[in-house]
């Protein structure tokens, strides 16, 4: 849990520190999310693949990351 | 990657000889024939006791109501047996059955075969799909199923050649059952020249088989580029063991060359256009995506390790260190690439995948060199992670042997895991086991307990029988606690479950306690919307998806189709459609299958409507065997929350964020057992309501029975389904 006062995203409803310049590939790392197969919105806009290095996440947004599913 | 990928030990050498030994036992002609809009209209039933060989047909109403594959199973199951029939009474029946699109070359995904059979481990139906020429062989012979009933008095084989138009059953006594050996060999004795081979394909299951309750069956195809006998697995349920109860030693299909037009489809321009859409998808977006060509479901290891979803020590926990020494690049580094590994005709997926120049390292075929048809992902998360053996050369060891011995890799995985944390819990010891130290990464003991399974000698012989019979046999003994087994013996109905983790996903906790035959993910895999994506947060929309998912992915089992194509690769344009989960363009591209192949017009609301009669016919019909019910539905604690100290220490900050954000108890000042009975009680009572909610969104009573009514709006209100449901307040 991230202190009071910090700068904030959330993320799938989680809150998570959010830095200046930080761009959605930069969540994914912070959040583990390895798999391939996901569906990124920042503030509700579809972000795709090829942008995750270089769309930047504003300060208070709701990023959602949708997995999708895969395997046998 | 081995340097020569044709490069193995060869087992034909005496093929002459062992053929030579058959005696013919049956020969019956039939006429061979085409399927019309998918549909032979016949199905073959031959019964071993009485070495009768019986041409039946298929009714209108068979396909409207029960479709094929799992379907046409489960209702020739019915009719086969009674209520108090066992798995090794003679009537039992196994039935092999393709599915109308079944066989199809265009689409992706398109060769699997729906087994079904009364199993020994649950005593209600089990249906296994599996890949492997064999379903649309004979289909392309003449047959939409085969049952294989009675019991034969010494080892038989039953031949299906299609190109000659004949049934034999033969005695075979001097082929090796082992599934690796006899599918080469039988291959080599029923094929007449080496391109005849790809027309060929045996169903067999090992020597484990005849000495558990867990033996798989094996389904093969002809590897031409490797000119190997490659192996497909219907795993669960034990169908391989009812086979060898059989005496039946092999299933042979001799059907003719495959063509693409053989379902004489309705109309297959509009196959085509679907099927070419997709062979681009896997063709542009595969490498970005899963992977699937080089890594098959491989793919998923580490994955799994960085959500915490790979089990690892019996499902103690999601990761470990180690998961990068069976991680996917150690496999796409292991797989011999760049040929095709399609287990069917025109599969551009290509997923079934082969670690070739295998030297094996223990029992009957040490130094022998192999090819290992696998490791997919839920071998190594069972066979490996779950037992804490992360290295790729055991992994690729234990998979040889439990497929060419008949044994499920996911069910031999879990309780191979359960018995190594009994052995860590002092439940087992040296002297329990007859020597076996079962402690966690213990290679060569896991692999000694797989050749006594074999066997059928000492501890493997009490291993073979299953999670449920062990916990059992452990209690009656006095080792352990029966509390304890039963929470971490991870099994419900009889089913050892599958290789994911579902603690924290409530919705995958039912989507494996709320399946008809047992914990198997191809229900309803539901962990990342449910856990990661948090898109169904009440119990009514975890309700509705383990309504909507187990009924979509039942079509794939009735139309002998895999569900791989459908979601483990995505449409460019997947992220902009309104339910990017159900992947909408595949479902339209279904529905274009299905109308295009056998003329009978279908929406995607019609995939639900088509799979609900045969999955509500499957839970009564469970009901009629006596489990089906919501005492049945209950899942052990291991797969709901922490059991032990350490699994509540290890991931305290989860748990005690749940208790005080969700439970509303400060856990500060609380000892790890008090705070472990909280979590418990609140788990337990939320998958009960769970239940409630789910049974509520399928129609059934509250304790799980699908009422009169429900069978009527189904259209499958049949005067002996009436009764049993009746018979529990339905």
């Amino acid at each position: 849990m991230a202190a009071r006062g910090m700068a904030m995203i959330r993320v799938n409803g989680d809150p998570i520190e959010w830095h200046e310049g930080m761009t959605v590939r930069d969540v994914l790392v912070a959040r583990n999310y390895k798999f391939p197969l996901i569906i990124v919105t920042v503030n509700s806009h579809l972000v795709r693949r090829e942008a995750y290095d270089t769309t930047v996440v504003p300060d208070e947004s709701s990023v959602r990351v949708v997995h999708l599913m895969s395997g046998g | 990657m081995a340097e020569d990928y044709t490069k193995r030990t060869e087992y034909t050498g005496e093929a002459a000889q062992m053929k030579a030994a058959h005696v013919l036992l049956r020969e019956v002609p039939f006429t061979p024939s085409l399927p019309e809009l998918g549909y032979n209209n016949r199905t073959l039933h031959i019964d071993l006791t009485t070495l009768t060989v019986t041409e039946k047909p298929v009714t209108q109403q068979m396909k409207d109501i029960f479709i094929g594959g799992r379907g046409f199973g489960l209702w020739y199951l019915w009719q086969a047996i009674k209520p108090t029939t066992k798995w090794n009474d003679p009537e039992n029946d196994i039935i092999i059955s393709p599915g109308p699109l079944g066989g199809n070359t265009q689409y992706p995904g398109s060769g699997k075969s729906l087994v079904v059979t009364l199993s020994p481990q649950t005593s209600i139906p089990i249906d296994s799909n599996v890949g492997g020429y064999f379903g649309p062989l004979m289909k392309f012979s003449g047959f939409d199923a085969l049952e294989i009933q009675g019991k034969a008095e010494q080892d038989v084989i039953v031949v299906i050649d299609g190109q000659k138009g004949v049934v034999r059953i033969e005695t075979a006594p001097l082929e090796p059952s082992d599934s690796h050996v006899a599918a080469e060999i039988f291959t080599a004795e029923y094929a007449e020249t080496e391109a005849d081979r790809r027309n060929v394909s045996i169903v067999s299951a090992g020597r484990a088989a005849e000495n558990s309750l867990i033996g798989c069956l094996n389904f093969s195809w002809y590897d031409l580029r490797r000119k190997a006998t490659r192996l497909k697995q219907a795993g669960r349920g034990g169908i391989g063991t009812v086979l060898r109860d059989k005496k039946v030693k092999a299933l042979v299909c001799r059907g003719p060359q495959v063509r693409g037009d053989m379902n004489h489809p309705a109309d297959m321009a509009r196959i085509t256009k679907v099927a070419t859409k997709l062979h681009k998808e896997i063709h542009d977006f595969d490498d970005q995506q899963c992977h699937m060509r080089r890594q098959g479901t491989a793919h998923l290891v580490e994955i799994m390790d960085a959500y915490d979803l790979l089990p690892v020590h019996n499902f103690q926990y999601g990761n470990h260190p180690d998961t990068k020494k069976i991680a996917s690049w150690i496999w796409d580094a292991r797989f011999t690439q760049g040929i095709p590994d399609g287990c069917w005709y025109g599969c551009s997926m290509a997923c079934s995948k082969g670690a070739d120049g295998h030297i094996v390292k223990t029992g009957p075929y040490k130094g022998h060199v192999v090819t290992v048809d696998g490791p997919e992902y839920e071998t190594a998360g069972g066979c490996a992670a779950n037992c804490g053996i992360f290295e790729p050369d055991w992994l690729l060891e234990s998979n040889f042997y439990c497929d060419t011995y008949g044994i499920c890799t996911i069910t031999f995985g879990t309780l191979t895991a359960f018995i190594m944390e009994c052995y860590q819990r002092g439940i087992l010891n040296k002297e329990r086991t007859g020597g076996l130290e079962m402690t966690w990464g213990n290679a060569e003991a896991q692999m000694e307990l797989l050749h006594q399974m074999a066997r059928g000698e000492g501890f493997g012989k009490i291993a073979g029988l299953g999670v449920l019979r062990m916990k059992r046999i452990f209690t009656e003994r006095g080792w352990g606690d029966p509390q304890l087994l039963q929470d971490i013996g991870m099994e419900i109905k009889g089913l050892e479950y599958s290789q994911y983790m579902s603690k924290e996903s409530l919705a995958q906790q039912g989507g494996y306690a709320l399946t008809n035959k047992g914990p198997q993910h191809d229900e309803a895999w539901l962990i990342f919307m449910d856990m990661v994506n948090k898109q169904i947060p009440t119990f009514e929309a975890k309700a509705e998806a383990l309504y909507y998912f187990p009924l979509f992915r039942t079509w794939f089992g009735l139309n002998g189709l895999c569900k791989l194509p459908w979601n483990d690769i995505e449409p460019e344009d997947n992220a902009q459609t309104s339910e990017p989960a159900k992947v909408p363009d595949h479902v339209y591209n279904y529905c274009e299958l299905f109308s295009g192949i056998t003329g009978r017009e279908i929406q995607k609301q019609d995939i639900i409507t088509m799979s609900e009669k045969v999955y509500n016919f499957q839970r009564v019909f469970n009901i009629r065997m006596g489990k089906g019910l919501r005492l049945h539905d209950t899942p052990p604690y291991r797969s709901v929350g922490p059991v032990t100290r350490e699994e509540y220490e290890s991931r305290a900050e989860r748990y005690d964020t749940q208790m005080r954000e969700e439970i509303g108890v400060n856990p500060d000042g609380l000892s790890v057992d008090e705070k472990i009975a909280i979590t418990r009680r609140y788990r337990e009572d939320r998958y009960q309501k769970l239940v409630d909610a789910v049974y509520t969104r399928r129609g059934w009573t509250t304790d799980g029975v699908p009422p009169v009514s429900k069978l009527q709006e189904l259209g499958i209100d049949f005067p002996e389904l009436v009764e049993v449901v009746k018979q529990h307040g339905g």
